[in-house]
C-alpha cells in the first residue's frame, strides 16, 4: 500500500528525514517510536504533504501512485489521514460543516452521491457512538476550547467519518485518560479492515497493548536504526533509546 | 490651507445646485428653509475636507464630488410596481416595508406617506413628518450643530431630499422589524442626499433594517445622513447592509445620541460599493447607557472602503464596544479608523474597541488607526488591531481531511465574518445575511435580490 523509499527532507535548510525506508501492506499495523525530535512528525507530515518540509530525495508511492507529487487534499480523498499530534482549533467552522465538507468532497472523488442534509446527520451519529465521542463536541467549533483528550478523540472522530485507507496516528494517545485511551484504540480496532493499515507513532507501550502492531520500528536522527515484531516496543519502554543509540553510533 | 483644484470644484458644484434648488424649496417652512441656509454657510466656512484632514487622510472625497451628477428634485422614477422592483428574499422575515427611490420615500397609489399607529408610533417619509409633525422633527434636525458633524453633514442639511421617519412614543411598542429598501435607479449619474430620523421613547426594542441597493449600473454619489436619538431607557437594534454596484460612492453619516440606560446594538454589513465611507459617531450622554457597534466589509477588485468611528463618552457609567472586520482582496482597501473620547467627568467608562483584517491578496491595503483620547482616570479602555493572513495550520488541517483549497478558503473567510454576521438578532435576516456574506465570498454575489426594475 504505502511504499517509502530512501526519503530526505529538510526544514528550512535543515536536513530531518535522512534516508527512510518504509513499506507497509494493506491490513498491517506498523508503530513507529523513537526519542523526541528524531523526525516521527515530519514524516507523518511529508507524508499529508506540509509543504513547509522539503523533500530532497527518494520516493513515496501510496496505492501505486507518486504521493508526493499530489496536493494534501487529493492524498486525503484517495485515503491518506494524518491524526495530528497537535490538532489545530479553528474557530468560527463548525464541526457539522467541516464534516459534512470533507465527507461529500470524498464521497464525490468516490464516485459516490452526495450526502442529503439528514443522511449525513444520521451517519455521523454512528460514527459518534463508535468512538463514543460527546454529542455536545460536535455541535461546537472545529477543536475549539476542547481539551487536549477532546481534541484527540475529535481526530479518531473524523477518521471514522473519512474511513482511510492509511491512517497515520501521531501519539493519538498522548493526553488521553486510561478510559478514553481504550475508547480510541477500540475505534481503532473496530475500524481495522484487511484492506486499510495504521502507522501509529507513540512513546508508549501502553497504546500497543491495544492495538497490537505487526511491526515496530524505532526511529532515530532521521533514520529508521531498528524493526522489529511487537516485543520492541516493551523492550524499549523498559530500557529506553539509550542502546539503541550505542548501537548505531557504533555502526 | 490652500484649496486644490478638486476641492474648489466640488465646493463650486454643491454650491451651484444649492443655489438653483433654493428657490424651489419655497413650499418648506421657514425653519427648514433657515436650517439649510445655515448649514450651507457653516458648509462654506469648514470648505470641503481633503487628506489634509487627519479624518480623511486616507480617503479623498473631493474628486467624486468634483464630478459631473445630476440633483433629482423628486424620485424620477414614480410609477414603480412595488413587487416587481422588490422581491425580497428573506420569505420569513416580515417587516414593515419601506421604500426609498433615488433619495425620495417611494409610497404606491394607495399606500399613504406616513403611517401612525393607535399608540402613537409614527413612520414614513420624513418630508411628509415635516409637514404634519414639524415639534418632532425641528427638534431633533439639529445635528449639523453637533460637535462632530463636518462638512458632509452640512451638505446633507443644505441639500437633502427626503427619507426615513420613525417616532416610537413612550411605552409604545412596534409589532416588527422596518425594513428600508434604499434603492438607486436612474439612467443617469445622480447625487443624493437622503435624510433619515429614528427617535425612540420606549423601553421596546425597535429593530430597523437598512438596505442600500442600486439596480442598474450607473454611477451615483450618495451622502446620507442619519440620526438616531434613544431616550431613556431606548433599546435599538440597527442594521446596515450595503450592497450598491462598483462605480457607486456611498457616504453614511452616522449620529447616535444616547440617554441614561438606552441600549443600542448596530450591525454594519458592506457587500460591495465602489467608494464607501461611512461615519459613525456616537454621543453616549446618559448615564448606564451601552453601544455595541459591529461591522464587516468584504473588499475586492479596487473597492474603497472606510469606516469611521468616533465614540464620545460625556458621563459616568456608560459602556461601548466596538468590533470591526474587514476581507481584502485583489487591490482593494479597507480603512478603519476608530476614535474614543473620554470626558473628564466620564468616571467608570467602559470603552472597547477591537478591528480585525484578513487579507487574502498581496495587493491589498489595510490602514487600522485606533485613536483613544482618555481624560478621565477611573475608566477601562482598551482597543485591538490585528491584519494578517489566513492561517496556514487551519488551512492544512482543512486539506488534509479532502477540502480543496479554495474551499478551504472559503470556510476560514466565512468563519472569520460569522463573527459579526452571528450578532444579527433577527433569525431569518441572519441565515439571509450569512448567505449573502457566503455567496460574496464566493464570487458569485452580484446583487441579493431578483430586483427588476421597470420604469414606466
Ligand atoms: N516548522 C519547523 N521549523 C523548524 N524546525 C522544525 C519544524 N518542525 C520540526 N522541526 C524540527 O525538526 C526536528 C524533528 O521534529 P519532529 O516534530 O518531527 O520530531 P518528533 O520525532 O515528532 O518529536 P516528538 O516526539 O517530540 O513529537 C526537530 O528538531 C524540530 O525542532
Ligand atoms: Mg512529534
Amino acid at each position: 500500500m504505502l511504499t517509502i523509499k530512501n526519503l530526505k527532507a529538510q526544514i528550512n535548510g535543515k536536513p530531518i528525514l535522512k534516508g527512510i525506508n518504509l513499506e507497509i501492506k494493506a491490513g498491517e499495523v506498523h508503530a513507529i517510536m523513537g526519542p523526541n525530535g528524531s523526525g516521527k512528525s515530519t514524516l507523518a507530515s511529508v507524508l499529508a504533504g506540509r509543504d513547509y518540509v522539503e523533500v530532497t530525495n527518494g520516493e513515496v508511492l501510496f496505492m501505486g501512485q507518486n504521493l508526493l507529487e499530489l496536493a494534501p487534499e487529493e492524498r486525503a480523498r484517495m485515503g491518506i489521514f494524518l491524526g495530528f499530534q497537535y490538532p489545530v482549533e479553528i474557530p468560527g467552522v463548525s464541526m457539522v460543516t467541516f464534516m459534512r465538507t470533507a465527507v461529500n468532497e470524498i464521497r464525490k472523488y468516490r464516485n459516490l452521491p452526495q450526502l442529503s442534509a439528514s443522511d449525513f446527520l444520521k451517519y455521523m451519529r454512528e460514527k459518534k457512538e463508535l468512538v463514543e465521542i460527546d454529542t455536545q463536541l460536535t455541535n461546537r467549533s472545529v477543536n475549539e476550547g476542547f481539551s487536549g483528550g477532546e481534541k484527540k478523540k475529535n481526530e479518531i472522530f473524523q477518521m471514522a467519518m473519512l474511513e482511510p485507507k492509511l491512517a497515520i496516528l501521531d501519539e493519538t494517545d498522548s493526553g488521553l485518560d486510561i478510559d478514553a485511551l481504550r475508547i480510541v484504540a477500540n475505534g481503532v480496532n473496530k475500524l481495522k479492515r484487511p484492506d486499510n493499515a495504521y502507522l501509529v507513532i507513540t512513546h508508549y507501550q501502553r497504546l500497543l497493548d491495544y492495538i497490537v502492531p505487526d511491526v515496530v520500528h524505532v526511529l532515530y536522527d532521521g533514520k529508521i536504526v531498528k524493526t522489529a515484531g511487537k516485543e520492541l516496543a516493551l523492550e524499549l519502554e523498559e530500557k529506553g533509546y539509550d542502546w539503541i543509540k550505542k548501537e548505531f553510533q557504533n555502526l | 490651507m490652500t484649496t486644490t483644484v478638486f476641492q474648489q470644484l466640488a465646493i463650486d458644484n454643491i454650491k451651484s445646485v444649492f443655489e438653483q434648488q433654493f428657490d424651489d424649496l419655497i413650499n418648506e417652512p421657514e425653519w427648514l428653509r433657515q436650517q439649510r441656509k445655515q448649514a450651507f454657510q457653516l458648509f462654506l466656512e469648514a470648505g470641503f475636507p481633503t487628506r489634509k484632514n487627519e479624518a480623511y487622510k486616507y480617503t479623498s472625497l473631493e474628486q467624486h464630488f468634483s464630478g459631473k451628477f445630476t440633483y433629482l428634485s423628486h424620485a424620477l422614477c414614480e410609477k414603480i410596481n412595488i413587487e416587481e422592483v422588490f422581491n425580497c428574499d428573506v420569505p420569513s422575515l416580515d417587516t414593515h416595508l419601506i421604500i426609498l427611490v433615488n433619495g425620495w420615500y417611494y409610497a404606491s397609489p394607495n399606500q399613504e406617506l406616513l403611517k401612525q399607529t393607535p399608540e402613537g408610533i409614527i413612520f414614513g417619509s420624513l418630508r411628509e413628518a415635516i409637514k404634519q409633525h414639524p415639534a418632532i422633527v425641528q427638534q431633533h434636525l439639529k445635528t449639523y450643530f453637533s460637535s462632530l458633524a463636518s462638512s458632509l453633514d452640512y451638505i446633507n442639511m443644505a441639500l437633502m431630499q427626503d427619507g426615513l421617519l420613525v417616532y416610537i412614543p413612550q411605552h409604545a411598542k412596534l409589532d416588527k422589524p422596518i425594513q428600508v429598501i434604499n434603492l438607486v435607479v436612474a439612467e443617469e449619474a445622480v447625487q443624493i442626499y437622503p435624510r433619515h430620523l429614528i427617535v425612540s421613547e420606549s423601553s421596546n426594542v425597535v429593530q430597523i433594517l437598512f438596505c442600500d441597493h442600486s439596480l442598474n449600473a450607473s454611477p451615483f454619489l450618495m451622502n446620507g445622513t442619519m440620526d438616531i436619538y434613544l431616550k431613556d431607557f431606548a433599546k435599538v437594534d440597527f442594521y446596515r447592509i450595503q450592497n450598491a454596484h462598483n462605480h457607486s460612492i456611498q457616504i453614511t453619516n452616522n449620529h447616535i445620541y444616547q440617554s441614561a440606560h438606552s441600549v443600542f446594538k448596530s450591525v454594519y454589513v458592506t457587500l460591495h460599493g465602489g467608494t464607501v465611507r461611512n461615519n459613525i459617531y456616537v454621543h453616549m450622554n446618559g448615564e448606564y447607557s451601552k453601544n455595541s457597534m459591529y461591522g464587516l466589509w468584504l473588499a475586492d477588485k479596487n473597492q474603497h472602503v472606510d469606516y469611521f468611528t468616533h465614540v464620545n463618552h460625556n458621563v459616568p457609567n456608560a459602556e461601548s464596544n466596538q468590533f470591526f472586520k474587514g476581507i481584502l482582496d485583489d487591490e482593494a482597501t479597507g480603512i478603519f479608523s476608530g476614535n474614543i473620547y473620554v470626558d473628564k467627568n466620564a468616571q467608570k467608562t467602559n470603552a472597547y474597541q477591537s478591528n480585525k483584517n484578513l487579507i487574502i491578496s498581496q495587493n491589498a491595503r489595510v490602514r487600522s488607526k485606533p485613536q483613544l483620547e482618555i481624560y478621565a482616570d477611573d475608566v477601562k479602555c482598551s482597543h485591538g488591531s490585528a491584519t494578517g493572513k489566513l492561517n496556514d495550520d487551519a488551512m492544512f488541517y482543512l486539506r488534509s481531511r479532502g477540502i480543496s483549497h479554495k474551499e478551504s478558503c472559503q470556510l476560514l473567510m466565512f468563519a472569520f465574518a460569522s463573527d459579526i454576521t452571528k450578532e444579527i438578532e433577527i433569525e431569518p435576516l441572519k441565515a439571509e445575511i450569512e448567505g449573502l456574506v457566503d455567496k460574496r465570498l464566493r464570487g458569485e454575489l452580484s446583487r441579493c435580490n431578483r430586483c427588476s426594475i421597470s420604469c414606466s
